[in-house]
């Protein structure tokens, strides 16, 4: 990945890599060898964190599988078994629990960064949609992990998602016959549990591959910078390592005591009580509700009153991200410079953040009290229009009308204005 | 950007406020505080072992505890020879015998705590149609966490408490009451097919201890919620081990950082 | 560039190095840390160490009888030998022994026998009462035992294994 310039001075490293160049490799891509622009800030660690939790992921899940049974009979018991018997099983499946969230939070972090420095233009599209295709990768990672302690959560959210796939019924008995393909059955039982586990056991892996490709694809136009701009000249970039390397150790450094705190002291804050209990075909619980990270796209699939056309809507929120580098039509990247794009950027992440805080509402609950009385349903209808809007609208008119701040010339010559300046 | 932050900030506490003027019911689940409270909170041994004393003489006639072993009960501050005799208390069906008889032996540290009903249906059959739930994670299924809005958030301890001492002896005026239901101020729709379980002075406590409903109810719902969580001890400990670790570590990472950058940082170093 | 200059920037070079260096090793030990529970997992479980010792009643098992439990995944014999057969086992001692080892030691109580019933060969489980010995005979590839479980003939090379156990009472034994 990129030209690495990779000289070992000892003898058995030169031998060896004459064969396989694998340290010219990571000289290239994590070394010395790759060049950064100088003025990256801290927005810029999430990249690497979220290559951590895939990690953190990886091993914890590797280890809890040594003691977990896809099972409907069993599963529950066997995460219990993890929890109360297993030596430090508790720390492991905490870790793995609470590291799903870390791990969305992050990627939520690093897609809105690159939302907001423009990362996703030109020539940096290839790269933003491998980025959507590991989120992806990952919804679909971590609803399956969801289902496999089987609780009632598990099993409910696994119904409702499926139940999704229904709704894809173009002629007669369709939607069923996709339900009975998903499920290995007529509901959600065993043969399901089973193939979650087997493919929740598979795509971490393949999201390994998409993150090589998506590394692949960063080094050959570079990272992106805050100012948007080319870096060009030699003063505008630095090596990767010791700089880079330093800034992102202290980050994650900084990021473990957080997880931390999550782990060890509200392991289940960020879970669903109902899944304390065992799964039950017979009772749905009261309240449904996916993890945090679904919520948003949950209100906008409840917002629409056609079940096809809200299904349609939910998976659209998300694709229309893969569009987004030719729905902005601006020369410049990054929203420093550009501030009616920034001023509505905020306002979406905002109203995204709202839609996720609905999605925990029922439809009918009162949520703002003047008089009639505005439900959760007819507020979730508003913002999932203005989130359509956002990108169909405000973004392909305010990134080519709006007026923007002059662009410095160049890396180097902008810090050392800054310098001047403060 | 400041600016855009304190709207962003705005519209969410917003939706906060939404919330809280929707909170409706006049009643409020009391919170008590517990010794196993906060980073740094651990159990209350003596209360654990009176809430045993009150799972075994009233709970256990019709709650299962179906997780938790007796091997485990040394963490409520007994000796594996206390523990011995608390499981040998019990019988467990053993097989046939050589006549094809059922034979029985006695517990081990290692068996589970036995259920009160060996099916399900035998459970519904005992109570009115209602299931009593396994105790095992109760302390954690309860509960209802909330982490921005903490001051709204259920304590399974607390609840279990408000479920026994909340019960009235008769439904106020107006509720009608289905056949065989009592009226608990904490229960969902307020009606719940086990009667109240515990009457002062239920148990005679081994240690003296004045046996109030209260005290009762508060001691069960500190066992129940080892028992849902009985790893917490060694969990807080660690954590409190890792977060001083990583936090020394982060501050010694931070002036290396600084100390990388220092010429970049000065304009000194250019590519 | 005076000398003054020098030392100072020397010191501030071993400052800097000291600095990367403890960071080095604190985050080493990090790391070291990290890997132990991940490693320790793997060691047997709460539930499983739980029966690692069994406590068996001895009290229905009539002289010249063995019982056959399951120990730690593996069978124990237990036999309840007469005193013909404790005779012949103490003889024994001074016979020519592959393993030599006397009777004595392989029973705390001459009467109770206690063995691991995996052949030292390769692992199969011995037959009881059988071989040139009347001790065990092993099918597999044909090692005798004697009655004090010592190997005899065949090519298994040491005695069948006495686990750990004590005498809680007259007639429990805990294994283990």
């Amino acid at each position: 990945m990129g030209s690495s310039g990779y000289e070992p001075k000892n003898k058995a490293v030169k031998w060896f890599e004459d064969q396989l160049p694998i340290l010219g490799l990571i000289h290239g891509t994590l070394g010395a060898g790759y060049k950064a622009p100088r003025n990256l800030n801290y927005w810029w660690n999430f990249g690497s964190l979220a290559g951590f939790m895939l990690v953190v992921q990886i091993i914890t899940g590797i280890i809890l599988v040594m003691h977990y049974t896809p099972h409907v009979d069993m599963a529950f018991r066997a995460v219990e078994h993890i929890m109360r018997d297993v030596n430090y099983g508790w720390l492991l499946r905490y870790t793995h629990s609470n590291g799903a969230s870390m791990f969305f939070v992050i990627v939520y972090i690093h897609i809105l960064r690159g939302m907001y420095f423009g990362s996703y233009k030109s020539p940096r599209e290839v790269l933003w949609f491998l980025g959507l295709v590991i989120y992806l990768l990952m919804m679909a990672t971590g609803f399956m992990g969801y289902v496999l302690p089987w609780g009632q959560m598990s099993f409910w959210g696994a119904t409702v998602i499926t139940n999704l796939f229904g709704a894809f019924d173009f002629y007669d008995g369709m939607g069923e016959s996709i339900l009975h393909l998903l499920w290995g059955g007529f509901s959600v039982d065993n043969p399901t549990l089973q193939r979650f586990f087997s493919l929740h056991y598979l795509l971490p892996f393949v999201i390994v591959g998409v993150v090589i490709l998506h590394i692949w694809a960063l080094h050959l136009p570079g990272s992106n910078n805050p100012l948007g701009i080319d870096a060009k000249g030699p003063g505008d970039k630095i090596p990767f390592h010791p700089y880079y390397v330093a800034k992102d150790a202290f980050g994650l450094s900084f990021f473990i005591v957080i997880f931390a705190v999550f782990i060890f002291y509200l392991p289940n804050i960020m879970g669903h009580p109902d899944n304390y209990i065992e799964a039950n075909p017979m009772v749905t619980p009261s309240h449904i509700v996916p993890e945090w990270y679904y919520l948003p796209f949950y209100t906008i699939l409840k917002a629409v009153p056609d079940k096809l056309l809200g299904v349609v809507a939910m998976f659209g929120s998300i694709l229309i991200f893969f569009v987004l580098p030719w729905l902005d039509g601006s020369k410049i990247r990054s929203a420093k410079f550009r501030p009616t794009t920034a001023f509505f950027f905020w306002l979406f992440l905002a109203n995204t953040i709202f839609l996720g805080y609905l999605g925990t509402k029922l439809p009918d609950e009162i949520m703002i009290n003047m008089g009639g009385g505005i439900d959760a349903l007819t507020l979730g209808r508003i913002s999932s229009v203005f989130y359509f809007a956002y990108f169909i609208v405000i973004v392909p008119m305010v990134s080519r009308f709006e007026t923007t701040k002059p662009v410095p010339t160049s890396i180097a010559q902008a810090v050392l204005d800054a310098k001047k300046g403060a | 950007m400041i600016k855009n932050i304190s709207l962003m900030v705005m519209i969410v506490m917003g939706g906060v406020s939404f919330a809280n003027a929707s909170g409706d019911s006049a009643y409020t689940l009391k919170k008590h505080e517990w010794p196993h409270d906060g980073p740094f909170g651990m159990f209350d041994k003596a209360a654990l072992q009176r809430g045993l004393q009150v799972y075994k003489e009233v709970c256990s006639g019709c709650h299962s505890l179906d997780m938790v072993a007796f091997r485990e009960l040394t963490a409520l501050g007994y000796s594996t020879d206390e523990v011995k005799a608390f499981a040998g208390e019990y019988e467990f069906a053993a097989g046939l015998d050589d006549d094809g008889e059922e034979k029985f032996r006695k517990g081990l540290p290692q068996d589970y705590f036995p259920a009160p009903f060996a099916s399900e249906e035998e459970a519904r059959d005992s109570n009115n149609g209602a299931l009593p739930p396994d105790f095992s994670l109760l302390g954690k299924s309860r509960e209802h966490l909330s982490m921005f809005t903490p001051w709204n958030s259920i304590y399974g301890e607390d609840y279990i408490v408000g479920i026994l001492t909340t019960y009235h002896e008769e439904a106020p005026h107006g509720v009608e009451l289905a056949e065989g239901m009592y009226f608990n101020e904490t229960f969902v729709g307020n009606q719940i097919a086990m009667a109240a379980p515990l009457f002062e002075d239920s148990v005679e406590y081994a240690d003296g201890t004045s046996a109030s409903v209260e005290q009762m109810a508060k001691d069960v719902a500190t066992f129940m919620y080892w028992a849902a969580e009985p790893k917490m001890e060694a969990r807080k400990k660690m954590g409190l081990k890792v977060i001083i670790f990583m936090s020394i570590l982060t501050i010694m990472l931070y002036f290396v950082n600084k100390s990388v950058w220092k010429n970049v940082k000065n304009g000194k170093e250019f590519d | 560039m005076t000398t003054n200059d020098q030392v100072e920037h020397e010191e501030e070079v071993t400052r800097r190095n000291f600095l990367y260096v403890a960071s080095g090793v604190v985050g080493a030990v990090g790391v070291t840390s990290t890997v132990w529970p991940l490693v320790d997992q793997m060691n047997p479980s709460a539930d499983v160490l739980a029966l690692a010792s069994v406590e068996v009643d001895l009290s229905s098992i009539p002289a010249g009888q063995t019982i056959k439990i399951l120990w730690r995944g593996k069978p124990v014999f237990i036999r309840h030998r007469t005193a013909d057969e404790i005779a012949t086992a103490v003889a024994d001692n001074t016979s020519d022994l592959k393993d030599p080892e006397n009777d004595q030691l392989r029973a705390e109580r001459p009467e109770w026998l206690i063995m691991v019933g995996v052949c030292t060969h390769l692992g199969c489980v011995p037959l009881d009462q059988r071989g040139d010995f009347n001790g065990w005979f092993c099918p597999c590839h044909g090692s005798h035992y004697d009655i004090s479980g010592r190997i005899r003939k065949g090519p298994a090379p040491r005695n069948l294994e006495v686990p750990k156990y004590a005498f809680l009472n007259d007639t429990t034994v805990s294994i283990g």
